[in-house]
């Protein structure tokens, strides 16, 4: 079955393009390290936004907590548990992929029977809910949040190792989802998009099958979260590990922007998005927020099929 | 024959609105019934109670012999329960060949044995059945652009991949081009003669029910007026009355 991919034939070449950029560019790039590293978090935030928001058609703006609680999930296990560097950085995106997991189960069973704009305004809610939770817990850190454990390799290492860790963990959610996708998994999805009562009505187990979606974005969520933390070395409830109103925000910009629902929407969302941010927020001064809105505004008017959708529509036309 | 299906003395009410009262009837294995009755007699909300849509308020529903009247409409439907909507409802931004893919039987399996490409035999199928309701060449357009008579088809080559042992099929000829009418009802006797589909359907279209079903229950004010066979039915003074506004 050929699913609505643009431009088809060169999949593979962009994939390619991509696998050297991700090998390649820190070495060639030293000095963007970070910013690279950077940039496949925000693809891994889109890729897993997108499996709910665009194949399945929930709308979550609470996915920040599966980040959040893979951030202190590392840092409360490199912390306390008594381990070498790497050991404990393992054991810690271990312990944060089973809770976002753990997490995604429980609200998605609580919440996962909300349709539409409820659905949406409840996951605000719990992004908005953790991130309290967090700030007012002493176990971690509260308002002051959490310092992770320094990085023990040479100076310029430890940009590198980030750097290929996430690069790492964006291509293996891509490949999976991708495959997730062209199963019949992910027409399932989709069928719950576009009229669940009539996937029910067909005898489709949409309950268990939105549940599996969410805790599949979770995972890797969660683990992004550990490794950002040790990145970024440190955690701010609010700012970092529960940041709905940048991070939170940014997933479902992203993914609107290269088109949900689609391939490469999310990884092309994804990249321009941090591209612009990088190139223009310094130089933005103050006003980064109103240009942020700004930004939604536009592409919400402008683009509401996303860059692929916008293609593929043009594509159909020129062929019809 | 036995009967399949029998709904025992169903009353459905929506607030004020008594949309069913005290409605029995009885769908036997193999058969073509038919229902018919005037608008807002109750013949929709009467195929919502028994495929799970929503709680009746009194009586019972039995399938093959087993109350279903506390079922969700998932499990019904994995019963082997089935039904169209009378404005349809097709997975739009889907193509037509997924829409049938998704509609499998096996898609009712448990969520992990979802995580499968469908197989190269489901696919066949889906298009064979594609084929069967004329939507062949539309095969890999999507199902939203479709003309409502198209996606009427399809409605129903949907519910025919899911090989349901009874089919509700609610006015599957509103939309359809009238000189397509008379294949739509040649292929719904196939449904049932050839894959074995035993039918309850709702149809306005006289001419259409009279020639497709074997028995008729007529509904008027959420009640059952009369039933029968065609010629019955249709020689009945109340039925005749019911549908001039006269009852
Ligand atoms: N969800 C609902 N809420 C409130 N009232 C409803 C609902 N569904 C149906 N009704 C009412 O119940 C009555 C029966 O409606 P129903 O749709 O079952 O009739 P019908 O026989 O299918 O009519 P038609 O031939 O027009 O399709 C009508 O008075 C209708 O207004
Ligand atoms: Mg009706």
């Amino acid at each position: 079955m050929s699913r609505a991919t643009f431009p088809r034939l060169s999949d593979w070449h962009i994939a390619a393009v991509l696998a050297l950029f991700g090998l390649a560019g820190p070495f060639l790039l030293p000095t963007l390290a970070t910013q690279i590293a950077f940039l496949w978090l925000m693809v891994v935030f889109a890729l897993t936004w997108d499996m709910l928001g665009g194949r399945m058609g929930y709308n979550s703006f609470g996915n920040i907590v599966f980040f959040g609680i893979g951030c202190y999930a590392a840092a409360v296990i490199q912390r306390d548990a008594g381990l070498p560097y790497f050991e404990g950085l393992a054991l810690g995106l271990v312990a944060g992929a089973v809770l976002s997991v753990l997490a995604a189960i429980v609200f998605g069973a609580a919440m996962l029977g909300i349709r539409g704009h409820y659905f949406a305004i409840g996951t605000l809610g719990l992004g908005i809910a953790a991130g309290e939770i967090a700030a007012g817990w002493d176990y971690v850190g509260a308002g002051s949040g959490m310092a992770l454990p320094l990085y023990p390799g040479e100076l310029g290492e430890r940009e590198l190792f980030f750097c290929y860790s996430l690069f790492a963990l964006a291509a293996c959610c891509f490949l999976l989802f991708r495959w997730i996708y062209s199963t019949r998994f992910g027409l399932a999805l989709n069928a719950i998009r576009d009229d669940q009562d009539k996937a029910d009505a067909m005898g489709l187990r949409t309950t268990p099958i939105k549940i599996v979606a969410w805790s599949l974005s979770a995972f890797f969520l969660g683990i992004s979260g550990g490794l950002a933390a040790n990145m970024i070395g440190f955690i701010d409830p609010r700012d970092v590990a529960f940041a709905g109103a940048t991070y939170g925000v940014w997933m479902v910009l992203m993914t609107i922007l290269g088109g949900k629902g689609t391939l490469w929407g999310p990884v092309l969302g994804a990249f321009i998005f941090h591209v612009t941010q990088e190139l223009f927020w310094t130089w933005l001064l103050g006003w980064q927020r109103v240009a942020l809105g700004l930004l939604i505004v536009l592409i919400v008017v402008f683009f509401p099929q996303g860059i692929m959708g916008w293609l593929a529509e043009r594509r159909a036309r020129t062929a019809s | 024959m036995s009967a399949l299906l029998e709904v025992k003395n169903v009353t459905k009410r929506f607030g004020g609105v008594v949309a069913n009262r005290d409605v029995s009837l009885t769908v036997r294995q193999g058969e073509i019934a038919g229902l018919i009755g005037p608008n807002g007699s109750g013949k929709t909300t009467l195929f919502g109670s028994i495929t799970g849509a929503h709680a009746v308020d009194e009586g019972d529903i039995f399938f093959e012999g087993g109350s279903i009247a506390h079922l969700r409409p998932a499990p019904i439907a994995r019963l082997g329960l089935l039904r169209t909507w009378q404005q349809t409802r097709i997975y739009g931004e889907m193509t037509c060949a997924e829409n049938m893919a998704i509609s499998a039987r096996e898609a009712h399996g448990h969520v992990f044995s979802l995580l499968r490409p469908v197989p190269a035999a489901t696919r066949r199928k889906g298009d064979d059945l594609l084929a069967f309701v004329g939507l062949h060449e539309k095969k890999d357009d999507k199902a939203g652009s479709l003309s409502f008579g198209q996606q009427k088809l399809l409605e129903f080559a949907m519910a025919l991949m899911n090989e349901p042992k009874l089919l509700l099929l609610d006015e599957p000829t509103a939309g359809i081009n009238p000189t397509l009418i008379n294949g739509l009802i040649d292929r719904l006797r196939r449904a049932n003669t050839e894959l074995g589909v035993t039918l309850l359907v709702i149809e306005h279209n006289m001419r259409v029910i009279m020639n497709l079903a074997h028995r008729i229950t007529c509904l008027a004010h959420g009640e059952v007026l009369a039933e029968g066979t065609p010629n019955e039915v249709r020689d009945d003074r109340r039925v005749l009355d019911a549908y001039l506004g006269v009852a």
